[in-house]
């Protein structure tokens, strides 16, 4: 590795660090961008006639006497009630968190001990869920649900989410288990302990690394999704998603793009938190079923 | 583990996943062979002194009673599938039939809203998945070779397009294309076209739909690559590096071929996930010219009368496309866990 590096010519150095830097700035400047012109008014942050414009907020300063303005934010979070939507996406992925993690855990543990036949075949059907398009299920949900008078709810977007978290949930669950050595609990269970005492006080103590990646990745789906939580909510309980996806319908009249803008930087920043805290994690959950296969 | 230990660890996942996953596949497979009930009519005869005529008035309370006892609809078997909105059997004939040449058939099949959406998705599943391996390779070599601080930011900041959720991070790169956004006025200073719009064209819209879908999930394959890399045998680079292969040669012979286990999964997972691109049309309000199968069970659904049987029909449909997309990698695995005997 070292002595690659050494040797490297410097017309390969600067086409590395060029590619880089390119990579670097497709990555990144649209999200600081839009950041930066979140705080903007329309005319700044769509500038057709001079970019710079964008930068130093000549028409935000003109309206509001300052080059920054929180318009955009006041609007969307107080008018337009991204609040409520806001408090929705917590309440949802905090629960939908929970629950698939505490089934999934079971399940992927069990999967993982289990050396029979049907257990191959169980990842096999929970691969196949995982490739269907969340949206080619919802169409079945509806029916039933107007039936039951639960639709629009958040606890049936819940469960909902849980379930089509599972089959992922599982599988990663699953792969982690199996580098928890199987001795383990085998000697636990030859000590007298029945299978849930094995897990209750010898897996659970060391299971946590793996149960945190898989809630990263669980809470990410359950934050992310659009199709499930578009048509199951009720506008009341909406998401974040989708009333982001209502502002571009309804408000595309001047000023009012901003509040789109405003709520699109607002949704990102827990997931900037979220990588910047738990980058590892998400590295590591990325490469686990890879390196499985 | 016992059957009977193992039966109770895995019935709340099992319960979950045959209640919302299994459950509702076959309510839509039963839906698609619905359609919905047509309003139950009473016919009367009314005379007057000028004459009788009949008249026909909706029966509301049987038209409800007839919802009530059949909410699915009345049996139409295969109709569905074959109409206008999805495979157009009759359509498609036709157009065959009157073609003047093979790429006047095409052109014409894109009326049709299944084959069109069809063809979108397959164009950007074939297109995207090969060049997020592809660049995702390029950005792993280049980043492997950084300093060691250098990497930590830049993994940091390749997630964030993975991460962010897809309808915003297309809503971001969409505002930015806009003809008075930064990219989109940029471009049309460089081409020095002042009406060029990224939006206005099929060909560039399906362009900025695939750009966004590369951008999104290179990082994903970067990622995997990324973390392959760390594991490359040295003592096999360092004997390919005496024996005097050039740089180039040693990724191609050496590192590449370490890869290939990680590229399949890649291509495994972006497959599934390109399949069912979305979002992106959503948010790049890209309609008029790109829709893809997801979108049109969106778009059905949406509608102010869901129509449900439409939806569920294209959605037996995109299932189908997904089982056929994984069958090499079903097979594979059914090969290897049942060797010849």
């Amino acid at each position: 590795m070292t002595s690659n590096q050494i040797k490297r010519p410097l017309g390969l150095q600067l086409l590395i660090y060029g590619f880089v830097l390119l990579w670097f700035i497709l990555a990144a400047f649209p999200f600081f961008w839009t950041m930066w012109g979140s705080f903007k008014v329309e005319l700044d942050f769509f500038s057709k006639g001079d970019w710079t414009h964008a930068i130093s907020g000549v028409r935000t300063q003109a309206v509001y006497g300052e080059s920054f303005t929180g318009a955009g934010y006041e609007g969307a979070w107080i008018q337009e009630e991204f609040w409520r939507a806001f408090s929705n996406t917590a309440i949802v992925c905090f629960f939908t968190v929970l629950t698939s993690l505490t089934i999934a855990t079971l399940g992927g543990y069990a999967l993982s001990r289990s050396g029979f036949r049907y257990s191959f075949w169980l990842l096999i059907i929970a691969l196949v869920f995982r490739a269907l398009p969340p949206i080619t299920l919802v169409s079945g949900y509806l029916l039933p649900f107007y039936e039951w008078n639960v639709w629009g709810l958040l606890p049936t977007t819940i469960i909902v989410l849980v379930a089509i978290n599972q089959p992922f949930t599982l599988w990663m669950l699953h792969s982690f288990f199996q580098t928890i050595p199987k001795e383990l609990d085998e000697s636990a269970k030859v000590d007298g302990c029945t299978q849930f005492q094995a897990f209750r006080h010898v897996i659970i103590p060391v299971m946590w690394p793996g149960v945190i990646t898989a809630g990263l990745f669980s809470f990410l789906l359950a934050y992310n999704d659009f199709a499930v939580t578009a048509i199951l909510l009720n506008q009341e309980n909406q998401t974040m998603v989708p009333k982001i996806a209502s502002f571009m319908g309804t408000t595309q009249t001047e000023g009012n793009v901003m509040f789109a803008v405003a709520a699109v930087v607002s949704a990102i920043i827990p997931l900037f938190l979220l990588v910047l805290f738990f980058q590892r994690q998400l590295v590591s959950g990325l490469t686990a079923g890879a390196v499985k296969g | 583990m016992k059957h009977k230990t193992f039966f109770w660890f895995f019935l709340p996942t099992a319960l979950a996943m045959l209640l919302f996953i299994a459950l509702p596949l076959t309510s839509i497979v039963s839906q698609s062979f619905h359609a919905p009930h047509e309003e139950v009519l009473l016919i009367a005869e009314i005379c007057d002194p000028f004459g009788c005529k009949t008249e026909s008035t909706i029966d509301h309370q049987a038209t409800e009673q007839l919802k009530q006892d059949k909410p699915l609809g009345q049996w139409v078997g295969f109709e569905i599938y074959t109409d206008r909105n999805h495979l157009a059997f009759k359509e498609v004939a036709q157009f065959w039939h009157s073609r003047s040449s093979f790429t006047g058939f095409v052109s014409s099949l894109n009326n049709l809203p299944f084959y069109r959406a069809m063809g979108f998705t397959l164009t950007y599943v074939i297109v995207v998945t090969p060049l997020v391996i592809l660049f995702g390779l390029i950005i792993a070599l280049a980043v492997n070779s950084l300093h060691r601080h250098l990497k930590g930011l830049m993994v940091f900041f390749s997630l964030l397009p993975m991460i962010v959720t897809p309808l915003v991070g297309s809503l971001i790169l969409f505002w930015m294309i806009d003809a008075r956004g930064i990219v989109g006025s940029g471009l049309q200073e460089i081409f020095s076209d002042p009406n060029l719009s990224l939006k206005a064209s099929t060909g560039l819209t399906w362009i900025t739909l695939i750009v966004y879908g590369v951008w999104h999930s290179a990082p994903f394959a970067f990622i995997v690559f990324y973390a392959g890399l760390q594991t490359v045998p040295k003592e096999t680079l360092e004997s390919a590096m005496i024996d005097g292969a050039t740089r180039f040669q040693q990724v191609m012979h050496v590192v590449v071929p370490h890869l290939a286990p990680l590229v399949a999964f890649v291509a495994l997972i972006q497959l599934m996930d390109n399949f069912r691109v979305f979002e992106p049309i959503v948010g790049f309000s890209a309609e008029a010219h790109a829709t893809s199968l997801s979108w049109i069970i969106w778009n059905d659904i949406g509608q102010e009368i869901r129509l449900l049987s439409s939806a569920a029909t294209t959605s037996v449909l995109t299932i189908i496309g997904v089982v056929i997309l994984l069958l090499p990698v079903l097979i594979k695995t059914w090969r290897e866990f049942n060797p010849e005997k």
